[in-house]
């Protein structure tokens, strides 16, 4: 029962962190709602008992992922009036696709028998913690997947080092290309001079 | 106790709100990210629902990679996002129309 009001408590917060992600005139506040967001969906796969992927979304994605777009709403100078424009133009064909979007899944939701109520823990069957269970099958069955994921997030991080890096003109920087083919005869000059008399 | 149904309803409504927000704020790149991210966490609520009530860990598993990639993913927008607002001084999709498409 206590469970259930909990799910409930979560769900319409996550909920209204949502409509506000969507809504809100300031993309600074609308990053805001989605870390809201972020960290009520964590507490409710803590109830379904996912507890190391509640953890991880809060690390990841509060802790990374929405710093980075904070950073990035920040650092851009964004003209938040010429952005607006639209919005209540688009609002009744945005609601109207929500509302029938939503009408149709829970449609088929509700036409299922999908009532599993016995929530039974994926780990617990085989004795295990979840983070343990989720590991035995990470670095088994899905290791392949798994170095794949590692190899998606290295290109993302050349991607995005490559794609934001720039060299302006008018920093001092090395050319090691240059450095290493440098020839002697650029660098030293051999002077003769005649020796000194000693008087 | 928590039914399958509510997770699902939930998600529902969260892949909802993610979809009328991309049709909402069509001009701002950022939040559109934002809308993306949404939609895949509201996928996420599913994968968890069922590998919960079907006491399987292959949905975690499925999850785990899920987060993996809509972190790259949305890494990679960003830089775009970033040099095209060093390039063009907007981020306004509908300025973004030279290939006349």
């Amino acid at each position: 029962m206590i469970e259930l009001l909990l799910f409930y408590v979560f769900a319409a917060v996550l909920l209204f962190a949502a409509t506000m992600v969507i809504t809100a005139k300031n993309p600074v506040h609308s990053a805001l709602f989605l870390v809201l967001a972020f960290f009520n969906s964590a507490a409710l796969w803590l109830m379904a008992e996912a507890e190391f992927l509640g953890i991880a979304l809060v690390l990841i994605y509060v802790g990374a992922v929405m710093v980075l777009f904070l950073f990035v709403v920040m650092m851009l100078d964004i003209n938040l009036v010429s952005m607006r424009e639209g919005f209540a133009r688009y609002l009744p064909i945005g609601a109207l696709v929500g509302c029938v979007m939503v009408v149709e899944m829970a449609l088929v939701v509700g036409s299922q028998d999908v009532n599993l109520i016995h929530g039974v823990s994926a780990a617990e069957g085989v004795g295990m913690s979840n983070t343990k269970a989720l590991g035995s099958v990470l670095y088994t069955v899905y290791a392949y997947p798994f170095e794949i994921a590692s190899v998606v997030l290295l290109v993302a991080i050349v991607a995005a080092i490559m794609l934001t890096h720039r060299r302006r003109p008018d920093t001092k920087h090395q050319n090691i290309d240059r450095q290493v083919r440098v020839r002697k005869e650029q660098r030293l000059r051999i002077v003769t001079m005649a020796p000194e008399k000693r008087k | 106790m928590v039914e399958l149904s509510n997770y699902l309803v939930l998600g529902a409504i969260l892949f909802s709100l993610g979809v009328a927000g991309i049709f909402l704020n069509r001009k701002n790149a950022i939040i559109l990210l934002m809308s993306i991210e949404l939609i895949l966490l509201a996928v996420n609520f599913n994968f968890i629902a069922f590998s919960h009530y079907l006491a399987d860990i292959q949905g975690q598993v499925f999850v785990f990679f899920i987060l993996t990639v809509a972190a790259a993913e949305s890494a990679i927008g960003l830089a775009i996002l970033v040099v095209l607002f060093r390039n063009t001084n907007t981020i306004n999709v509908g300025d973004l129309d030279s290939m006349k498409g």
